[in-house]
């Protein structure tokens, strides 16, 4: 088997039992708990009699293991079960709102990254110089800020000042691609404003790295122009790194900004879960959990693939 | 025009203020009398509903969690939700009288024990049934049944017998009441065909707007109902609730005209709001007041000295306009304000007074220990900020309070009615009857200051089935003065409902049975085009 791959289908088995792992953390956490969901349905007005009666519909008289299993095949084959509070289905609810998530982190992330990889590269073109200070000041500044302070400050500019963009983000089924990305405007903008100094300093590190090699001073003398050896030369052996720090921020992108969610009303999976979390709702928590960690764990998998392959060392074994 | 016209314009054109008044009020402002007729005719025709067109609301107080079935209601959207498809026996209006619904008569027996309620011909479900007393009874069954996790039940548990005769439903209670109707307006108790039993959550009812899109957390979108029996609802084709949580976002909204109205502005902003062109603060003193409550069962707080030592050292005015910036009302240590039927305005205003605090403070023999009080920022807003007010204020009359601020998350299950003193609110109730029932009666599972009297219980199932109304306002005066002088209740402020509209919104008109025109904003105005 080529080496690669060998290391590829590695990766993804480890990724696998990892999220094996995390689930039975995720039902062992919830099983901790002080109560069991039958208490956290019927609250203040539990009888015993009443507890009793939803336990036996529940099926929470049976033992753990059971349940975990069972859980969990319901999972593995798309059944996630109706969410205590409202009786809606999970799988579809979290459909629906998954897709909005995924829409956001992607709007967000291909205005981004690649805004980010080519600021990097022209902070390190220019190293030291203005355009370096001009490009980290005002991206650290804006990493700097809170979230939601940035949050309000894009409202506050681009629906009071300039009344460009709407406020309340909502998208809805039967909205025109056109109608959603109107709509998304403002999180994205603060999305990016969030994550383009992390990944831009990376990329700027990265490439500042690999100038101090001997090769490069080679392609320096041989006359090619700075931005040729930066692209040819130093950007292909700073891949790795860069690709790492990229997908952490899309990790992010997609299960960290339950608060720009919240600010702008954007109905995503964030917002779900913490609504839940409020009502302790837990089969919704423990489903959300998986799949932020599915998502969590996929995407590292990616970035480590890549690393591989980036490498020339174990793309061409000897 | 200058703006003094203009208010006397919408006083005038909304009937505040008689014809003959605005038009010598403007001619005090040098305006003829013929231009000021002619402006008010204009204004009055733009004051007639205008049908047509997609009214918006963005609210605070939805989540994801929420359901459609009436009977699990329990904040702002979803009470919203079930006054817009929704329609109950009665309303509550604005003047605190009922106005007939779903039923068309209502008439009781001497002792207020079996109230016949007749109901209304032709009025139609959204899915085109006609609404029957059979339905009528079922629906008041189902919320009565423990399953249905009913908001309402501690309403209709007093009823031991309900009948369905033709188009007559007849509800028997075990003791007499005479504020039955009032408890009927209860907005849990949406009349759903079949009583909702088979799909309680299904959303079909006899309101002004059919449920068209329900997508909870997010947003909920209504069309006209075409047979609707009452033409004075129900003007634009569609409503739509938005559920803005965010208070920036929420008021940004509002000013991009992305919503029409929006509920809960905050106090903090309400001056800042007030100066935007286009848009109008709209406020109405509630029943809904912010509450420190003491359990008079357990020490410090079962020495009544101490008790009403803290009564006396609170600034209430301070607080109405610090927490409030001025939009409500001083409390007085009982839960009934003015809005309520059968207030009476002659009990005496507890007032701030440090000197007599510290005397009884004295007197209560307490060891000077700090007095822990548990606040949190979602137990009223400002809840953090009136603690620690009253904290400042108590010192100054020599009393150690310790503010100890909890999470809000669980604040509700583990401090609220847990711990001995903490901060609450309450929505208040239709009627006097209703909120002492709720949380003062000895018995109440929701007695949250562990208040126990026997006179007072007495008076309080005397009162309920009393009909002659001056004997029942005294009773109500003595339990009032009972609460005020023994109980552990610190009721410092009611709070206005304080909301915010666009011009263009038309038929606005205060409520003070519930936020934004008692929930039916968006089926009683329109949209001025």
């Amino acid at each position: 088997m080529h080496p690669i791959l060998k290391l590829v289908v590695q990766r993804i088995a480890l990724g696998l039992l990892l999220l094996w792992a995390v689930s039975l953390l995720i039902f062992l956490g919830t099983e901790a708990l002080p109560g069991d969901v039958a208490q956290a349905i019927l609250g203040q007005s539990a009888t015993p009699e009443a507890l009793a009666n939803l336990r036996e519909t529940l099926g929470l008289n049976r033992s753990p293991v059971v349940r975990y299993f069972d859980w969990l095949g319901g999972i593995l084959t798309g059944d996630f079960g109706v969410a205590l509070t409202n009786g809606q289905d999970i799988g579809q609810a979290i459909g629906q709102r998954l897709g909005n998530t995924l829409f956001l982190a992607a709007c967000a992330a291909v205005i981004s990254v690649p805004l980010a990889i080519l600021l990097g590269l022209v902070a390190a073109r220019y190293n030291g110089r203005w355009p370096d200070k001009v490009i980290s000041g005002v991206t650290l500044s804006t990493i700097s800020l809170p979230e939601f302070v940035a949050a309000y400050f894009v409202i506050f500019l681009l629906t009071q000042v300039f009344p460009i963009f709407q406020p309340v983000a909502m998208v809805f089924p039967g909205m025109g691609f056109w109608e959603r990305l109107q709509a998304v405007a403002l999180p994205v903008i603060v999305l990016v404003l969030v994550v383009l100094a992390h990944m831009m300093r990376m990329t700027r590190a990265a490439i500042l790295n690999v100038m101090q090699s001997a090769y490069i001073e080679t392609a320096e003398l041989k006359g090619l122009s700075p931005m040729r050896v930066i692209w040819q030369h130093a950007f292909p052996n700073a891949i790795a790194p860069i690709v790492s720090v990229v997908v952490l921020n899309l990790a992010y992108l997609v299960v960290g900004v339950v608060v720009v969610e919240v600010v702008f009303s954007y109905n995503a999976l964030g917002q779900y879960l913490v609504d839940h979390v409020a009502k302790r709702d837990l089969p919704v928590v423990q489903a959300v959990g998986l799949i932020f960690a599915a998502v969590y764990i996929g995407l590292n998998i990616l970035a480590d693939v890549i690393a591989i392959i980036s490498n020339p060392r174990l793309r061409h074994p000897k | 025009m200058n703006s003094e016209f203009d208010h006397l314009l919408k006083r005038a054109a909304r009937g505040l203020m008689s014809r003959r008044e605005f038009v010598g009020r403007a001619s005090a402002l040098g305006i003829s009398a013929a231009m000021a007729n002619t402006l008010l005719a204009s204004v009055a025709r733009a004051q007639e509903p205008v049908k047509g067109g997609v009214l918006r609301a963005g609210m605070a107080g939805g989540e994801s969690t929420n359901s459609l079935d009436p009977a699990l209601a329990a904040s702002e959207v979803p009470f919203m939700v079930n006054m817009t498809w929704g329609e109950m026996l009665v309303d509550v209006n604005a003047k605190g009288e009922i106005d007939y619904r779903i039923a068309e008569e209502i008439s009781a027996n001497a002792d207020a024990t079996e109230w016949k309620f007749k109901i209304r011909a032709g009025v139609e479900f959204h899915d085109g049934k006609t609404v029957t007393a059979e339905d009528v009874v079922a629906t008041l069954k189902r919320h009565t049944d423990e399953k249905s996790q009913s908001g309402a039940l501690g309403i209709v548990q007093g009823i031991s017998d309900m009948k369905a005769e033709g188009d007559m439903v007849t509800l028997t209670l075990a003791s007499g009441n005479a504020d039955l109707p009032f408890l009927m307006a209860d907005y849990h108790l949406v009349i759903q065909p079949g009583g909702g039993v088979d799909n309680p959550a299904a959303g079909i009812g006899a309101g002004p707007y059919k449920v068209v899109a329900n997508e909870p957390g997010v947003r909920h979108v209504f069309e006209r109902h075409a047979n609707y029996f009452d033409s004075s609802m129900g003007h634009a084709d569609q409503v739509e609730i938005l559920v803005i949580n965010d208070n920036t976002a929420r008021t940004a909204a509002l000013q991009a005209g992305q919503v029409h109205m929006i509920n809960r502005v905050d106090p903090k902003i309400i001056e800042l709001l007030k100066g935007v062109p286009g848009i109008s603060i709209e406020h109405v003193a509630g029943r809904g007041h912010y509450v420190f409550i003491m359990h008079c069962d357990k020490a410090p707080f079962d020495n009544k000295d101490l008790r009403n030592a803290l009564k006396l050292a609170i600034n209430r005015q301070e607080m109405v306009d610090k927490i409030l910036g001025g939009y409500g009302s001083r409390g007085n240590d009982f839960p009934i304000n003015a809005a309520y039927p059968l207030f009476d305005d002659s009990i005496p205003q507890r007032e701030y007074d440090a000197a007599a605090a510290a005397e009884l403070y004295k007197a209560s023999g307490h060891d000077g220990s700090p007095i822990i009080l548990r606040t949190a920022p979602g137990a009223f807003p400002g809840a953090v900020e009136a603690a620690q007010l009253f904290q400042q204020s108590a010192a100054a009359a020599g009393i150690p309070l310790e503010v100890k601020v909890e999470p809000d998350d669980g604040y509700w299950s583990n401090v609220w009615n847990v711990e001995p003193f903490c901060a609450s609110y309450w929505g208040g109730r239709p009627v006097q009857d209703q909120m002492y029932s709720t949380a003062y009666l000895s018995t109440a599972d929701w007695n949250d200051t562990k208040f126990k009297n026997a006179r007072f219980d007495e008076l309080l199932i005397a009162a309920r089935a009393e009909l002659d109304q001056v004997k029942r306002k005294a009773m109500y005066t003595e339990m009032a003065n009972i609460l005020r002088d023994e109980g552990g209740l610190i009721c410092p402020m009611f709070n206005d409902f304080v909301e915010a509209k666009r011009e263009e919104v038309g038929g606005w008109a205060p409520d003070p049975n519930g936020e934004l025109m008692n929930g039916r904003a968006l089926a009683k105005c329109w949209l001025n085009a």
